[in-house]
């Protein structure tokens, strides 16, 4: 078993002249491409080192354009001499100057040993597209592409827009299926010289110097025709990033790199002396076994592209400002509650359930119950625990709030991720922010039907005359101020969950304790608030022809029943 | 025609640089060139070049506003620095922005630029551990050509007048504190940069007012090309394009922190001394607020402790874009 390499470098050539080193002094031939377009006084210390090496040698070189078909001569070129000069080859990798050994040689030797008749080529099929993380997948091959994307990008795209249009498309020769991959790949001897000397080549030759990124396709495809035995994957770490290009690996992922059971990993920053010196002077660190799963932590990878690409929820920040009209601008961190009309009901009410719960959480982890009060009254923001300001030092500044009260509470709710927020909301508080919470999917609305009911008959403080004068000015005839729910469009997104006003009169604290229960996940709510629910709301409603105003009559009466024979328990006990 | 307009106020106001320690000849292609106008600053130099030359920063080019304190000396002996002094008025020079236009027009072309403040402090993801070049490889091979920031007001547990520094120390050891989450986005949509308010200042100083609390936006790291020109200090630039540093579809383009340990006891001489200048932003009403207030602590127990890049990008301060 013997296997050489092919190097191909186009920049950071001291590195590439490093990893030939490397590869000459483990006894490893390697012929080395440099791009013909390299000039000569850069090329001179190749051709140095070249010299003073073993089994190193150069090979023909061609202008190698990224994504034209001069990569695929040269690695063919490369290929046809490190065969002929070295007749006991078995296997011949493809790595480039920017690839460094992340596990010994000794390690791929035993590991090609175990698989003398085994090609590692990923060779997916480009017609299911779903190996291209950007760009185009098959259609690089079924169109023609006589212009290079980094020199004339504005004829490329017409090119390809124009044969899309007249609908040009054309298949492989011979029939031939498709295959798309990485560019980096390790090959039976059998198999390369098949490729090379197959007789059909000068025309495989013309069609793929048509095609787009051939480096991606033209082994991937003619190694399936004469493979015995192919292994669709790369023994080359590389991945690409959201753009479509490889990922860069720095000093600081060698921990990464450790974990990886691939030979070789791409691409390393050329400024990455830590992992140079580590892999080349060290040595790469061994695995203890020819394995290759050649499987990575996916995760980091995953969690990155997916942070670029569709952020974290609810984030606005120096590197994220969703456009006015994407949803995601105005998207909070995750669900919430939202309790309409409890305030009316028994204010502070909020407090009792912050004290209740902080008292409970001291000292515990686990998921913090957020009680904030009428964080949207006019002229005050009522935090939980009475605060002044929030984690994150949001303050209590209404006038701050006012600015923009939607991107207030987004705040809020990022800085308690970790917790269950819930907030009490009113008819008097921001309408601006009353219509974000009703479009907002992730708000679960509780909300005591009618409530407005509740704050006018508090506010009268049973003085009739007042009361309608109030009413007057606060008929129930402008839906968007008072019953933002009933106005007929557009639908809410919110859940909502309504409590008929009769039955939040009847039995506050019942009330009280099914909002605690469904908002918190917490136990009953044992009531240390007085139900100071206010009494003469049948009046009220009777006064705004209320349909409801005989159920709310009724309800009154068992409640003052209730509250009497509660009385005389007590007077009884004591 | 904002931009010609720019650039030629910026050939005019170089008439009154004059320059004492030209270095320019050592810059190489590729350089991270940084640059920044200084007046009275020797007690913060000597860290602030530390850290940017740690950075990857090659060379630093300084226009110095008629200093007094020996600080044009220090900079001319430094090997790496490039000075240039004007006696002129900085209010009138927009801000010390007319000179460094002139100086990156005339410098700062095909180079990675950095401009900064002698208070602010570049911080972007994996800075602990890949120095600024590594950043702009990545920057340039994914066609990003600016680097959008946010300035991150810092200060100590204390009030600035209680908040020693001496120089050649960290200002963010000394000034840790920062606000995590209290921060207003929107988007101007003249320059289309963001437009970020917000902070410990705007909490204190402008509690009453808070639509007028200083920008913290700020684009501080460009490719720059011929025909760039700064605006509005850096928190926009011409032409508009450069200024579209976030993303605007629900994902996060790649954005860094300006630190600003500002809150330091030289803040109150100095806010004397600015006062009595009268040559800052929008008459000076910033550094009148800090004169009246360099009694006051900008510490509150919901103040975060810095510690490093990672604190940043988990509260969605700065993002790694897809940078891994």
């Amino acid at each position: 078993m013997s296997v050489g390499f092919i190097l191909l470098a186009h920049t950071n050539l001291h590195r590439a002249v490093a990893l030939m080193q490397w590869l000459d002094g483990q006894g490893a031939p390697v012929a080395i491409h440099v791009d013909r377009r390299v000039p000569r006084a850069a090329f001179a210390p190749v051709e140095r080192a070249v010299s003073e090496t073993a089994h190193a040698t150069i090979a023909p070189r061609r202008r190698s354009e990224w994504g034209g078909f001069g990569l695929v001569r040269a690695t063919q070129g490369a290929a046809e001499r490190l065969l002929a000069q070295r007749p006991d080859l078995t296997h011949v990798c493809l790595i480039s100057g920017a690839c460094l050994p992340i596990r010994p040689l000794s390690e791929l030797r035993a590991f090609l040993t175990a698989h003398p008749e085994t090609d590692f080529i990923e060779s997916e099929d480009a017609r299911t597209g779903h190996w291209v993380k950007a760009g185009l997948s098959v259609e690089r091959l079924t169109l023609r592409f006589p212009f290079s994307w980094r020199r004339h990008r504005m004829l490329f795209d017409a090119a390809v827009g124009l044969q899309r249009r007249l609908g040009l498309s054309r298949s492989l020769p011979h029939g031939l299926t498709p295959r798309i991959g990485s560019q980096w790949w390790c090959l039976t001897r059998a198999t390369l010289e098949a490729v090379l000397r197959d007789p059909r080549r000068p025309r495989f030759d013309r069609f793929f110097a048509l095609s787009w990124i051939p480096d991606e396709t033209y082994f991937q495809s003619l190694a399936r025709d004469h493979s015995r035995h192919l292994d669709s994957r790369s023994l080359t770490l590389s991945k690409f990033d959201h753009q479509g290009k490889p990922h860069s690996f720095y000093d600081d992922h060698l921990g990464l790199l450790s974990q990886a059971d691939h030979f070789f990993a791409r691409k390393i920053w050329s400024g990455a002396g830590g992992l140079y010196r580590q892999m080349l002077e060290t040595g790469p660190p061994a695995r203890g076994h020819a394995r290759c799963r050649s499987h990575i932590a996916e995760r980091p990878f995953a969690e990155v592209h997916r942070q670029r690409s569709t952020g974290r929820p609810g984030l606005l920040g120096p590197g994220r400002f969703p456009c006015h009209w994407h949803s995601a601008q105005h998207q909070t961190p995750g669900p919430y509650w939202v309790f309409e009309g409890f305030d009316a009901l028994a204010p502070g009410w909020h407090r009792s359930v912050h004290a209740r719960f902080d008292a409970a959480q001291r000292g515990q982890g686990g998921p913090k119950v957020i009680s904030h009060g009428r964080l949207f009254a006019p002229h005050r923001v009522e935090l939980a625990g009475d605060r002044r300001v929030w984690t994150g030092n949001i303050p209590a500044n209404p006038q701050l709030r006012d600015r923009d009260p939607d991107q207030y509470l987004i705040a809020l709710l990022r800085q308690a991720r970790m917790g269950v927020s819930g907030f009490q909301i009113d008819v008097e508080d921001d309408v601006r922010l009353r219509r974000f919470v009703l479009q907002d999917p992730n708000a679960r609305i509780l909300r005591i039907a009618d409530h407005w009911l509740l704050r006018l008959s508090r506010t009268a403080r049973g003085d009739m005359h007042r009361l309608a004068q109030l009413a007057q000015g606060l008929a129930p005839g402008d839906p968007a101020e008072l019953a933002p729910a009933r106005a007929p469009a557009p639908a809410p997104k919110a859940q909502i969950v309504e409590i008929a006003l009769a039955d939040a009169v009847a039995d506050p604290i019942a009330a009280l304790s099914q909002a605690t229960a469904q908002g918190w996940g917490g136990a009953a709510f044992l009531g240390q608030v007085a139900a100071a629910a206010p009494y003469a709301i049948s009046q009220v409603a009777l006064a705004m022809g209320h349909r409801d105003a005989a159920r709310l009559r009724e309800a009154e009466r068992a409640r003052a029943v209730r509250s009497a024979g509660a009385v005389r328990a007590m007077t009884i006990s004591a | 025609m904002a931009r010609r307009g720019r650039q030629l106020r910026a050939l005019r106001k170089a008439f009154q640089l004059r320059c004492i320690a030209r270095r320019t000849s050592a810059i190489r292609p590729g350089d991270i060139l940084l640059f920044c106008t200084q007046r009275n600053e020797l007690t913060r130099l000597p860290f602030f070049l530390d850290y940017h030359r740690g950075l990857g920063v090659k060379h630093f080019l300084f226009v110095d506003n008629a200093s007094d304190d020996g600080s044009t000396g220090y900079l001319c002996d430094q090997p790496d620095c490039s000075v240039w002094r004007s006696e002129g008025s900085y209010k009138r020079a927009r801000f010390g922005m007319d000179w460094l236009n002139h100086l990156l027009a005339r410098y700062g072309a095909g180079h990675w630029t950095l401009t900064v403040d002698v208070d602010e402090f570049l911080v972007y993801p994996h800075c602990d551990s890949r120095p600024l070049p590594a950043l702009t490889d990545w920057l340039d091979a994914s066609g990003v050509k600016a680097l959008g920031t946010l300035l991150i007001d810092m200060y100590g547990a204390g009030p600035p007048g209680e908040t020693p520094y001496r120089a050649g120390e960290d200002p963010m050891r000394a000034a840790p504190y920062f606000d995590a989450g209290n921060y207003q986005f929107r988007r101007d949509g003249r320059m289309d940069n963001l437009w970020i308010q917000g902070g410990p200042r705007q909490r204190v100083f402008f509690a009453d007012a808070p639509n007028r609390a200083p920008a913290l936006n700020k684009i501080p790291l460009v490719r720059w090309q011929r025909g760039y020109v700064y605006a509005s200090s850096t928190h926009s630039l011409l032409p508009r394009g450069l200024n579209r540093v976030y993303d605007e579809w629900g994902g996060e383009r790649p954005a860094g922190a300006l630190m600003h340990p500002k809150f330091l006891q030289m803040l109150g001489e100095k806010s004397a001394e600015e006062l009595h200048r009268r040559q800052h932003y929008a008459n000076s009403r910033e550094y009148r607020a800090y004169a009246d207030g360099a009694g006051r602590s900008l510490w509150t127990p919901a103040s975060t402790r810095y510690t490093g890049w990672r604190d940043l990008q988990d509260l969605g301060l700065i993002s790694h874009g897809g940078w891994l």
